[in-house]
Formats: structure tokens, sequence, C-alpha cells
């Protein structure tokens, strides 16, 4: 069997999902931390284009950006599939992962913000939220369907690590009153054993997500 | 072709997503039916496949809505699986393609639009942008033509082909438009082969939208920002 070694750092989600893959499949790896305020010869050898995590690395092949390194996975370690077989459901897998990478970012901004612009923030991650909900996730137990999926692990920083960026952030968005679906799967999600068992510390991230939050806050003409 | 094997897509004559599926539906030989949309006034069918972002390409089959034009190019070769792959079987192989036509799709557009409605620095500065990430791109891809420069026999373009051809496939059109050059062969000569190959290709002519059209297309996008 050939090697498998995870590039990663502790407080991504992005790492996270690679993570919670492999283990879903049941492969065995290495799980290697970067810091990327100092990052490794390795990590700039194996991913010299975007210079991030994750990267994983299999039998000696680089493969980089997490939703490629997702499929990868998915088609390697056919196991227990976590993207539907017909290729109509699989578009639509596709279509939310796409559609959760792309609005991360205005959903996160409440965590760059504040004051007036927070409030922009609020609305605007609000809106996208309850597209996510009623398009997305509709009556589903998960967006997999019953059991989670891809889409699901894509979208577990939603699950995990907003309800920190709210909290560093003293805002709430994702409320169970104005998103009861999302509300539930959120629920649904946490007890899942995989996801459960590999949750960064807590206490760490907050702490973490202060100081970056403060960090932030510091800087002139800081909103992006 | 029953009409539960039906193929519509909505698209857009300009489009450089909407011509990336034109191109995978005639490589596939898979008959559809074209429907122009007037982005400005869109119907009502657009708003209701494409509900999210309201935006073409949008495929429809089987009365299933595809919108996202990579998310349909995996579609079209996952569902029609006879003649050539658009997507290589190795997973590590698809792995690569996926990287550099994600790398396409991301580091560009932004800088090309920028370019387009701009002058003098900002546009310098796009356009340096935009040279700087072609030479990355140039040299990441290098490995996939081991036998020398970019050959195509029949019509066997396959996902970042498609992608590439979509993005800088005109670039003649963009540069006699905006009177500079785009794709310098000196300065990435990879690019430049690859693309001039392609431009050779049937499939990749008759999805070239109209030049004069497209020029004055161009000049009309960048003279309404600059006024």
């Amino acid at each position: 069997m050939e090697e498998v070694k995870l590039l990663g750092f502790w407080a991504s989600p992005f790492s996270d999902r690679v993570i919670w893959v492999l283990k879903l499949k049941g492969v065995n790896y290495e799980y290697v931390e970067e810091d990327p305020y100092n990052k490794t010869q390795l990590l700039l050898q194996r991913n010299p284009v975007h210079k991030k995590v994750p990267v994983l690395i299999h039998g000696g092949k680089s493969i980089a950006e997490s939703s490629i390194i997702l499929e990868y996975i998915e088609e390697t370690w056919p196991q227990n599939p976590l993207l539907p077989q017909d290729a109509y459901q699989r578009a639509m897998a596709r279509f939310w992962i796409k559609f959760g990478e792309e609005k991360m970012a205005t959903i996160c901004a409440v965590f760059r913000t504040a004051g007036a612009e927070q409030e922009k923030a609020i609305e605007e991650a609000t809106e996208l939220l309850k597209i996510m909900e009623e398009k997305g996730l509709g009556d589903k137990k998960f967006f997999g369907g019953d059991a989670i999926g891809l889409v699901d692990i894509a979208f577990g920083w939603l699950a995990c690590l907003y309800e920190v960026v709210e909290k560093v952030s003293a805002v709430k968005v994702l409320d169970a009153d104005t998103f009861p679906q999302l509300h539930a799967w959120i629920q649904n999600l946490k007890v899942v054993p995989v996801i459960k068992e590999n949750l960064p510390d807590h206490q760490k991230m907050v702490g973490h997500l202060k100081r970056r939050r403060e960090t932030h806050l510091a800087l002139p003409n800081c909103h992006n | 072709m029953g009409e539960e094997n039906k193929v519509t897509l909505y698209g857009m004559w300009a489009s450089p997503f909407v011509r990336r599926v034109k191109i995978a539906l005639k490589i596939k030989g898979i008959p559809y039916e074209y429907v122009e949309e007037d982005l400005r006034n869109k119907s009502q069918f657009l708003l209701q496949y494409n509900p999210v972002h309201k935006k073409v390409p949008v495929l429809v089959h089987n009365g299933n809505p595809i919108a996202e034009s990579l998310i349909i190019l995996e579609y079209i070769n996952e569902t029609w699986k006879h003649g050539r792959k658009i997507l290589p079987e190795d997973p590590f192989e698809r792995a690569k393609v996926r990287f550099w036509a994600d790398f396409l799709q991301q580091q560009f557009l932004d800088s090309l639009c920028s370019a387009t409605k701009s002058r003098e620095e900002a546009h310098e500065k796009a356009m340096k942008d935009v040279f700087k990430k072609l030479t990355v791109f140039e040299e990441g891809t290098e490995g996939f033509f081991p036998n020398g420069s970019p050959h195509f026999e029949g019509e066997n373009l396959g996902f970042l082909d498609i992608v590439l051809c979509s993005l800088f496939g005109s670039h003649k059109v963009g540069e006699e438009a905006l009177t500079m050059k785009i794709i310098d062969p000196e300065r990435h000569p990879l690019v430049h082969s690859w693309v001039t190959a392609m431009n050779e290709l049937p499939v990749v002519k008759e999805t070239l939208p109209p030049r004069d059209k497209m020029v004055a297309f161009i000049q009309s996008l960048r003279g309404n920002s600059l006024d």
C-alpha cells in the first residue's frame, strides 16, 4: 500500500475536511502539522503554486486544493462512497461544494468587520445561508440525504467553526429560529463520530480567532 | 432522440463559459438545442433553471438543469460515456487537470476584466498580473507535453484544453480590441503553441463567436467603463 501523508494546519477547515474523508474511508495516513507563518520546505516543494495546506501526498504524488483532494480520495478509495452514483446528483453535490467555497469569505465577513460594516456582513451572510438552507438542504437530514456526503463534509466548517467565528465577532447569524433546518443539520453533523472526534480544540480555536480578529481590525483598510 | 434525452443549452454568444460547453457537446457528438439569453432581460427559464446564480451556461438534460461550466463538463463526461473522454481515467491525472483548470478559472478573470476596463497604470498592473500567472501556468503544465509541442489528433480536446481554449483561444480578438499583446510567443511559448494548435481544429473554429462582433463587444465593455 502506498504511503499517504497529509500536510495540514490544526485551525484550517480545509485541512479538517480532508482528515474527515480519510477517516471515513478508513485510509491510514501520516499527518504533518504546518505553520502557515513558517512554511516548511516540504510544503513549498509540494505546493509551489499556492504554498498552502492541505496537501495530500500519495505514493510520492502531491495533490493540492481541498475540493480536488476530496474528489481524488473518493476516486482512489471507493469504499464508503461520499458522492452520489447518479451523474445529476453528483453535479448537484459539486454545485453546492463550489457554492460553499465561493461564499465562505462573505459568510465569514462578520469576522473581519465591525460596526455598520458588520451589520451589512450579517445581512449578506443571512441571505446566503437562506439559499443554502432552502435550495441545498431542504427537508433532508444531511445535504447528502440520510447519510453524510461530500457536501456535508465541505460545509463542516459551518457546523463547527462558525459558532466560534460568531462568538469572537460578538454576533449571532446562524440561529435556530431563522434557520431551523440548518440548525438541525448542525446538531446531526456534530454527533457523527468521525466529525466529533476530529475537531480542533474549542478553547484553542477561540484564542486563535480572537487574536486574528484583533490583528485584522487593527489593519488600515482591512475591509475586503 | 426522444424527449427524455433532450439536451438544451442556455447561453450567451460572447461567453467563454458557454463556449466550453459547446465545445464539449460537439466533441461528444451530442445533439442539443441552443437558447440565446439576453442577460439584461433574463428569461423565466433561466431564472427557474439557475435560481441561485441566474447565469449562463445552464445545461438542461432530461428536464434536469446543471449550472456552472466546469460542473457541466464533468456531467457530460460522466453521462455520455461513448467516444472521447473529456477527463483522464486515472485519479491523479484527473486531479492535475482539475488543478490547472481551477487555476485558469480562479486566477485570470479578475485581472482580465480589470485590464479590459482600465487604462494606463491600472491596466499595466492588471496585465502584469496576467503575464505573471501565465508564466506559472506555463511552468506548471510543461510536463503535460513530454513529446514537445501540443498536438491534437482528431478533436481529442480534454478538460484543461477546453478551459484554456475558452479563456485564451481567441487572444488575437482580444489583442485587436485592446491593441496589445496578451499571448506573446516569446514570453509564453507553450501557451501560444497550445492555443494555436487548438485553433486549427474544426470544433474550435465552429464555436468561435463572430470576430467583428466580438471586437466591438470587448471595445464597448472597455468604452462603457472608461466614460
